[in-house]
Formats: structure tokens, sequence, C-alpha cells
């Protein structure tokens, strides 16, 4: 008899497909040794200390003790010309920036594209008509109106990007001007200090992430309105927010990917992608702006093979930054159809929501505020397509006043997550265009917030860039786009596989891809289910009849 | 091959028998992790189930080629040549037979294993449904080589179509093989005998064509 007699047959077979398995799937277990070597390679620890040992400096010169700089300056103006009496070619290089123009001289014709152009939004809508409030953002002493002289050297701010004291301000409303004398500015509730020059320009140097932020963190006219993934949280952020930007750690300045050439930074982004090649460093170690493959790679997961199978169709941002606006909240809606109301006083007034935002203004209307969003995924090549405000509209629909360009079947396109921002602004329901309403201005102006009264605000906004309106406003949904490329999470913290590979999940609805979880064959599941229930039903039925039939068979 | 007195013989060897448990349980795993994958339920999580999944495909793909080995070195494929000698008897015999007491028309005999139907069915798993299945899981399994394979053509969805289609016939076929273990003279008989190897049956002299030839 052999029956059962040698159980070691059964261990050795367990122990034959442990090892093929073990063979076959090398990721299911950690190789958590192999990145504990890499981050102590000596090379990357080399790079790292030569730049942030204390004292280490990049510069042959102290501005502290520079001749030009040894005066009293009155006027920003001054500080302006001191500058460029050594650094002679600044303000060629800065008067055919983007920062100078806000036109985008690549784009489309080279003046439609740009914050200065044709070119909309749904938060304040645009600049031309409404500037003295808009340009205390802009690299510029002076620009209250169409006049401004983009040739004029003295006008140029140095020290907005330069002033590494962090001291300077530009007042809100004085077209990028400072202040003479302390002043309370209602809005925000703050009194702004005029700058103490001499101490500024012994400390000019490269901006750091404060610098860019003063302007970037507060795009829309408040901390976080605009992207979602720029505000304030990100001057000093934790590694928790953002791993590269950790001020305790590699504590990168926006230009460490935000490629700097004579005063030209990388990443505008209108018609044209902001990072044009997408390779490692160690193949074109001159990219014109850094993206996340410039450092680590096609093939950046080191125990995770799976992982890399996805940079294909899936940018980073995709899975590296599971939400944004996860410090402070972002504006995720503004309704500008319910601006105008008063209070029982007669008097325009604010209501404060969550986290301490306001959820209503007189001037503004209905906002929504959110944190820590789930951001809206898109294909997306690097370019956006934006809507002109001399474009023909169908207000029937949701208007992209903005839009990620990209399809699911072009090669250079990948998933990209975006902050979504949805609104309701003014249009002109007969010309079937959109509108720039003149927002901005003195008691006396036309501007809606001297008199809350569109059709004026429509009208002295549209007569200034020279468009048709035909004197009826109207209101129409619009939707805005912004790429989310900040707040880099901690590895732990990123989007796990089954937010995506998910019927409900974070990818619902995008088109042009098989995604396995998401897209199930229905109608097949179905069928098949139904077969193999079908099996079971006849299996149940033939066992019962044999039961019946073989108990009968006893009892005759 | 060996048999007693009482009627028992020794029908699976041991590699048979090894086999036919691996790949069950290779099976069973597969369609769990597989349809974790697909959406049905939550169980090892996403992530995990893909892994398991992948891991366990391939170890499929590595045993089932000494199973194709072991078929052809031992002569055993004879036992899937398909006919239909006896076909309709033991369709009779299921469909009818068996509810009265009538004796198998095709009773397993140490020099034939597998009845008409029996044939047919392995011969169409073993041949036709699992190498679908591993064919297709395969090309799943390599999606993102595709473009480099000269397969750029390829539907994703339509891979994955057709594997889960071939799923749903595997479990299909799982029910139905399940229960017809329970139709030899008890209902643990063929269970017991693809455990030890020794079936239990009349002893019964197999026709001359079911006859295994080494």
């Amino acid at each position: 008899m052999r029956q059962c007699k040698r159980p070691w047959h059964l261990a050795g077979a367990l122990a034959i497909v442990a090892a093929l398995l073990y063979a076959a799937a090398p990721g299911l277990l950690s190789a958590a040794g192999v990145e504990k070597e890499a981050e102590k390679a000596p090379g990357r620890q080399l790079a790292r200390s030569a730049t942030q040992a204390p004292g280490a400096r990049w510069t042959t010169a102290d501005h502290s003790k520079f001749e030009a700089l040894q005066k009293e300056f009155t006027k920003p103006e001054e500080v302006t010309a001191a500058c460029l009496s050594c650094h002679q070619m600044a303000a060629d290089q800065i008067q055919h920036s983007i920062h100078w123009t806000w036109i985008c001289p690549d784009c489309g014709d080279g003046k439609s594209m740009g914050k200065y152009g044709k070119t909309i939004n749904n938060f304040c809508i645009a600049v031309p008509s409404n500037e003295p409030r808009c340009t205390s953002c802009h690299i510029g002493y002076g620009w209250k109106d169409k006049s401004f002289d983009f040739t004029a050297k003295n006008r140029i701010d140095c020290l907005a990007c330069h002033d590494t004291t962090h001291t300077y301000e530009k007042f809100p409303t004085k077209a990028g001007y400072p202040v003479t004398e302390p002043t309370l500015f209602p809005e925000d509730g703050k009194t702004y200090l005029p700058p103490d020059y001499k101490k500024i320009v012994a400390k000019v140097g490269r901006p750091d992430r404060l610098n860019c932020g003063a302007c970037h963190f507060y795009g829309g006219g408040g901390d976080g309105v605009k992207h979602g993934d720029l505000d304030s949280s990100m001057g000093m952020p934790k590694k928790s927010l953002d791993v590269h930007m950790d001020a305790d750690g590699l504590n990168f300045a926006c230009q460490r990917c935000h490629t700097t050439k004579e005063h030209q930074i990388a990443g505008r982004l209108y018609t044209s992608p902001a990072a044009p090649e997408r390779i490692s460093l160690t193949e074109a170690d001159l990219a014109s702006k850094i993206a996340c493959e410039s450092c680590h790679g096609q093939k950046p997961h080191k125990t995770d093979a799976k992982a890399n199978d996805h940079t294909d169709k899936v940018a980073c941002q995709s899975c590296h930054i599971p939400e944004f606006a996860r410090v402070l909240p972002t504006k995720m809606s503004w309704d500008w159809s319910t601006a105008g109301k008063m209070n029982a006083d007669g008097k325009p007034f604010k209501k404060e929501g969550p986290y301490g935002k306001s959820v209503y203004d007189s001037k503004k209307g209905d906002f929504v505020w959110e944190k820590n969003v789930e951001p809206a995924y898109y294909w997306f090549n690097g370019a956006m397509s934006n809507m002109l405000v001399t474009d023909t509209v169908d207000p029937s629909k949701r208007l992209s006043v903005n839009h990620p360009a990209g399809s699911p079947d072009d090669p250079k396109s990948r998933i990209m997550p975006f902050k979504r921002h949805t609104g309701k602004q003014p249009f002109d329901p007969v010309n079937a265009t959109m509108v720039i309403p003149h927002l901005f201005g003195p008691k006396d102006s036309e501007a809606y917030w001297a008199n809350y009264d569109w059709k004026r605000a429509v009208t002295s906004g549209m007569k200034y860039v020279d468009l048709p309106f035909s004197g009826e406003v109207g209101f129409v949904e619009t939707e805005y786009f912004f790429p989310i490329t900040h707040m880099v999470a901690p590895k732990d913290k990123v989007v796990a596989c089954d937010q995506c590979h998910a019927r409900e999940g974070r990818l619902k609805g995008l088109p042009g891809v098989y995604i396995p979880g998401r897209d199930v064959h229905a109608g097949v599941t179905m069928v098949g289910w139904g077969a193999v229930i079908a099996a079971l039903l006849a299996v149940i039925g033939h066992g019962v009849g044999r039961m019946i039939s073989s108990a009968r068979r006893k009892g005759q | 091959m060996s048999g007693d007195a009482n009627g028992k013989f020794y029908l699976y060897t041991r590699y048979e028998r090894f086999w036919h448990w691996l790949q069950a349980a290779l099976i069973i795993a597969l369609a769990a992790t597989g349809f974790e994958v697909h959406g049905t339920f939550a169980l090892l999580g996403y992530k995990k189930a893909v892994a398991v999944h992948s891991a366990l495909g391939v170890a499929w793909l590595i045993a089932f080629a000494f199973f194709v080995f072991w078929v052809a070195t031992t002569g055993e494929w004879k036992q899937y040549v398909p006919t239909t000698k006896k076909m309709f008897e033991v369709m009779r015999f299921y469909g009818y037979g068996i509810f009265i007491g009538q004796p198998h028309p095709s009773p397993k005999t140490p020099d034939a294993k597998h009845n008409p139907l029996q044939r047919l069915t392995y011969l169409a798993l073993a041949a036709v449904l699992l190498p679908f299945m591993m064919a297709t899981g395969l090309l799943y399994y390599a999606y993102n080589d595709w473009a480099a394979l000269g397969l750029g053509g390829l539907s994703l969805s339509v891979v994955a179509l057709a594997h889960l289609i071939g799923a749903f016939a595997i479990l299909a076929f799982l029910v139905v093989h399940v229960y017809m273990t329970t139709t030899g003279h008890t209902p643990l008989a063929h269970v017991k005998a693809m455990c030890t190897g020794w079936e239990d049956v009349a002893t019964e002299k197999p026709e001359e064509w079911e006859k295994r030839t080494a």
C-alpha cells in the first residue's frame, strides 16, 4: 500500500511554489536596504553640503560695500538707477521678460496671451482698467494705466525679487510703489511701512521662496486664492507639505526647478509647455526647465516596478500630490453674480465662513473655500488653451476660460492633477463675448467697486480696451484650471493604487484609457456572473435530484 | 498498474496529484486576486492583489510547462484524445441513468482515467482555455512593453475583456467540476482518489481503444 505515506511530498511542493513566488515577485518583498545605501551616496552628500554649509557663498561681491549704494535713497527709482549702474544688462533682460510685459512673447500672435493681453480668468477677470490694484504685483513702479512706459529703465523694481531682508513691501493699490509713510490698507487691516532702502540694498541677493511668493502666493488678491498649490505656507514649508522645499531639509528655492537665464524664468504656461523636454539631466544638462524626471529619471521607483510602468501615461504629480491646499485653504469657486448686496445700513459688507475666510463680499460676490482638496485629473501635454475676451462663446454651458491641452492619443500627454476653479462671471449676452469689467477705481469713477453698477463698470472696462459692448450684462458659469505641481508629499502619503483603480475613484470619467478596476466591462461582467450562477443552480438541481432518487430507491 | 482484490487501483501518480492540487490552488488564488483587481471585492487591497496575481500567474506558467513536459513524455496525452464513442451514453448517464442507479457506462479503469466527456472537457481546458488565460494574462502583464514587442496596435480594453471572459469560463467549469467529484460511489470517493492516487471502483475492463499505451 502506498496511500499517503509520504507527507514530505506536500512540503516539497510547497517549497517549490514558494521558490517560484519569490523568483517571480521580488517586488513583493521590500528592498529598503537598497534605498538607505543610495541616501548615503557620497556625491549627493557633497553636493548638498556645498550649497548648505554655514556661510557658503555663491557670489564674489558684498553689496554693503558698493559705493553706488552708500547713500540715502528717497525714491525706489533711485535704487534701480544704482543697481543698473553696475548691472548694465539687467534692464534690457528684464524688459524682455514676461514678468515685465505680462504678455507671452511667443504665444499666438505675441500680443494676446498674458495678463495684459486678451486672456481673462474667473477671479478678478482682467488687468486692463484695473492697473493700480493689479500692478502692485508688477516688477515695476507706476503702471497705473495703459500709458505706462515699458521702456523706462528706472521703472524697474529690482527689490521685489532681490530683497533678502523681506522687509520690502509694495502697497496693494499704488501701481507697484511702496509707501513713503506708514499707511493702513483697510482691506487686510495691515499697516505698510516705508522700506529702509539702505539696509535692504546692503543685502540684496538671489530671490528665495518668499520673494517669488510675495506675488505668487497671493495671486487673485489674497493668500492662497488662485493656485491651490502655492500659498504662504510654502514660504517655509515642512517636509510633510513639500519634500523639496522643506525648509529644514532640501530647502529648494523656486529657481531650483524654474531654471533662470538672463532674468527669463522658466515655467510660464500658456500655449507652449513650461517644460518642453522630459529627459534626465544626465542626458542633457542644459534643459530649459527642471522637471521631476530631470533628476528622478524615467524609472524613479527603486522597489516598485509597477509604479515605473505608469510614468509614460501618468505625471509624477498625479500620485505624489494627493491633495493641495493642505495647510491653508484655497478658493474653489467665485460667483460674481451675487455681488452688490448691501447691509441694513446700505453699506457693502463681508460675511465670514469656515477657515476665517470671507464667503461673501459685496464687492465680489460669493466664495467657496476648501482645504485638502483632491485634484481633478486631465490629459495634459504641458500647455494650456486659453479663451480670449474676443472669442464668441456659448453661454448655455459652463465655459472653460482656460483648459489643459492634451489628449489620450498624444504620446506626449499624461494624466496631470489640476485645481478646477469654478465661477460665474459677467459676459455680454448680445454679442456673446466675455467682458472686462472696470472694477478698481476712485469713488467718483465708473468702477464697479465705486458704484456697484455692472453696466457702467463693463462699459468703462470694454471702452478702455477698445472692444464692443452691447450694454447688456449677463452672468455665465465658467471654469479655470491650474496645474498642481507644488506641495509634493512624502512618499508614504502618495495616492494609493485603489484611489484610481476603482469604479468611483479619482479618475472616474477620464477618457481614452482602460484602467483596470475602474473599467469593468459591466455587461460582460453581468453575463459572466449569470453563467456562474446558472452553473451553480444546475449542479444544485442535479444534486438534489440525485438525493431524492437515491432515497426513493433505498425506500423501495 | 497495480490493483487489489477490492477493486482499488493506483490511478493518479504522485506528480499528477501534486500538479492537480497545485493548479487548483493557483487557479483559485488567481481567480480571487483577479476578481479583486477587477473591482468585484476588496480583500488584499488593489496593490497587493495585483502583485500577488502577477506572481501567481508567472508561477503558473512555469508550473504548466512542467505539466506539458509530463503529458508529452509519459504518453498521458493519449488520455486527452477526444472521441465520440460512448459520448452519448455518458451524457445519458449524467442526465438520466445516475438518478435510477444505473452503472457508469465508462467507469474509470487503471488504463483509462477519463470518460469521453472528461476527455473532451479536459482537452478543451488544458489545450484551449488555460493556455488562452496564460496568453491573455501574459499579454496583460507585458502591457508596458507592447510597443517594443511590436504589439502597439493592441487594445488593453480588449485584452482585459478576453481575460475576463476566460476567467468566468474557468469559474463556471470549477463549479461543475467540484460538483462532479461527488458522483463517485461515495460523495468523497473521487476527491480521496486525487489525494491518495488510489481510485476505488468495481473492477471492469476498459475497451481496447480506451487503453493507455505507453
